[in-house]
């Protein structure tokens, strides 16, 4: 690198215009000595990679470490190697955790998607006031967990909410919600489902906006049904924008947490203690720091292995045109 | 025909999207909901239960705390996310692209990984119950750093070079031309940014006691466990978290969508 000797372009006015192209390019980064360089780097680097590695590298590595041992969070930490994941594997309240998480995952994503693609087909088209449509259906979105699932758990409340309320007007007996065991679970999809259909209607109306019309036009030509275009032209046009949304669906359905916690704490009779729910009564109620640790290192490995394997799977149905 | 079927559809959509907000407000008024289900229009609308709110926390306090927490969080970010991503798009260093990987595997690790160490930490630097340790996890941010990364190296390089030319250096070049040149990209970042530090929820209640260190989200959740059944105050509480948030969101639509369409982040 020859032209990292040569020193930076400095005062232009005695320097002599150079040529652009690589050699000067070179000049640009590897310009002036080394050292100096060096602090540069630091200096830019320095403000975000400190703090990454004090409060994420730091706990992720102190959190491997943890899950080797027996811990209160009071007393010494006591190694015992891989006992901690033998022993949650054989655990049925871990297994319960992840059957949980799937109920709530099966039930969640096939009803988000579904009414998401509903939301973004109908505001697809050329309304009046669709912006106005598209800002409301998006309002929960932007709202914390927190309120949102308060607000679900008054209008879910058995006795003088709103939704048996309405349910008694039409002569039905609506049931406990969130204090029926049966009825919890869904009653925590319902109330997530509504919060992220907007997000999904966002992501597919981004989708939609990028198939063609000419592909419309052609199709209608040949004499197709209105179904046989969303079939064989829109869905397979948005697999895309389907698979990114069910890849973060399935992310952010493997960690929910808030909900449940505002909701129903992992209740009634442990019907919705799904694994974050746990890690958290794990540590703050039972004082299990080192089965905790080891359930979240044990919950991102799933996590990991699915995003994976859809990310492997894509070929098989998402079309990229 | 079809035209109003489609947009008597979508106006019911509307009605149950935005129905239940409204709610939140007639339910906050109506004194002594929860014995029964709200009129849609009060008999006796008050303010009582905003009251009450106003006696039974520091809920000004916590107010207070979420928006300069947020807007901290959200100003701190930008900084070290821009900076990190000029370092990333130009600058040359050996490891440059390790260094990112590394950025990026810290993506992949969620809270609930780390909030038991981070937890301990805390402890460890006399940190819990503080509004340090509510910061510490947000002073620096991966995504925006990969964010950011894409929008530096979208800025023309003749630009730096003509720069350098006329004896600018680096930080120079970053805060008169590249930092203006990304402003988009910075502000759909903020959104994003200001969005989840204002939502956030297990981290507050992992590190945070004190009523007075409380941010919203918190506060209500510790609200709602001390009025199990006076509704009224609980959704008082909930109007006053949703109108900040709300007003923001209106304000900078055109980003927070674009942001949301672009990473999947919400």
């Amino acid at each position: 690198m020859s032209t990292a000797t040569t020193g930076r372009p400095t005062r232009p006015a005695t320097q002599p215009p150079r040529r652009p192209g690589k050699r000067h390019r070179n000049t640009l980064r590897y310009g002036g000595n080394r050292l100096r360089y060096a602090g540069i780097v630091a200096l830019f680097l320095a403000p975000s990679l400190v703090p990454l590695t004090l409060f994420t590298l730091v706990p992720m590595v102190s959190s491997l470490w943890v899950s080797l041992h027996d811990w209160n969070l009071i007393t010494p930490m006591e190694f015992v190697g891989l006992a901690n994941y033998r022993e949650l594997l054989s655990d049925g309240d871990t297994w319960a955790a992840f059957g949980h998480t799937l109920g709530y995952i099966a039930g969640y994503l096939p009803l988000v998607y579904v009414l998401g693609l509903a939301a973004a087909l109908a505001l697809n088209t050329a309304l009046r006031g669709r912006n106005v449509f598209r800002a409301a259906y998006f309002l929960p979105v932007v709202t914390s967990w927190v309120v949102v699932a308060l607000l679900w758990r008054w209008l879910l409340s058995p006795a003088n909410g709103l939704v048996n309320h309405l349910l008694g007007l039409v002569g039905i007996d609506g049931p406990g919600w969130w204090t029926d065991p049966a009825w919890a679970m869904p009653s925590v999809i319902l109330a997530s489902a509504w919060k992220d259909l907007g997000f999904v209607m966002i992501i597919l109306l981004a989708g939609l906006q990028s198939v063609p019309g000419e592909l419309y036009d052609a199709a209608r030509v040949d004499g197709t049904s209105a179904w046989q275009r969303f079939r064989y032209v829109t869905l397979p046009l948005l697999s895309p924008s389907t698979f990114f949304v069910v890849v973060i669906s399935l992310i952010n359905g493997f960690q929910v947490f808030d909900q449940v916690y505002v909701m129903t704490g992992g209740g009634p009779a442990g019907a919705t203690e799904v694994v974050v729910q746990q890690i958290y009564d794990l540590t703050f109620r039972y004082g299990r720091a080192g089965d905790a640790s080891a359930l979240s290192w044990l919950l991102f490995v799933v996590v990991l292995v699915v995003t994976i394997i859809q990310v492997r799977g894509q070929r098989r149905w998402v079309t990229y045109a | 025909m079809r035209r109003a079927v489609l947009y008597a559809a979508v106006i019911a959509g509307a009605l149950v999207m935005l129905f239940p907000f409204a709610w939140t407000v007639i339910t906050s008024i109506t004194p002594g909901a929860g014995l029964g289900s709200p009129d849609l229009i009060p008999d006796e609308p008050g303010l009582d239960a905003y009251r009450t709110l106003l006696d039974a926390m520091p809920f000004w306090r916590i107010l207070a705390n979420s928006l300069w927490i947020a807007v901290a969080s959200t100003l701190l970010q930008l900084v070290t996310s821009a900076m990190a991503a000029y370092a990333f798009a130009r600058l040359n260093f050996p490891g440059r692209n390790a260094l990112f990987l590394v950025y990026l595997a810290t993506l992949m690790v969620p809270m609930q990984v780390l909030v038991v160490p981070l937890f301990i930490e805390m402890r460890e630097l006399n940190l819990v119950d503080t509004y340090a340790a509510l910061l510490a996890p947000s002073i620096a941010s991966a995504f925006g750093v990969f964010l950011l990364r894409q929008a530096v190296a979208q800025v023309p390089i003749e630009l730096d070079e003509a720069a350098t030319i006329d004896g600018a250096g680096h930080l120079r070049i970053f805060v008169s031309i590249v930092w203006p040149l990304i402003r988009p990209a910075l502000a759909t970042f903020a959104v994003l940014a200001f969005m989840s530090s204002w939502n956030s929820f297990l981290w507050p209640l992992v590190v945070i006691r004190s009523p007075e260190l409380m941010t919203l989200p918190l506060g209500l959740s510790t609200l709602h466990g001390q009025f199990t059944t006076e509704w009224d105050v609980v959704m008082a509480g909930s109007v006053i978290s949703i109108v900040p948030i709300a007003v923001l969101y209106l304000a900078a639509q055109k980003y927070v969508i674009q942001g949301v369409a672009r990473s999947g982040l919400k």
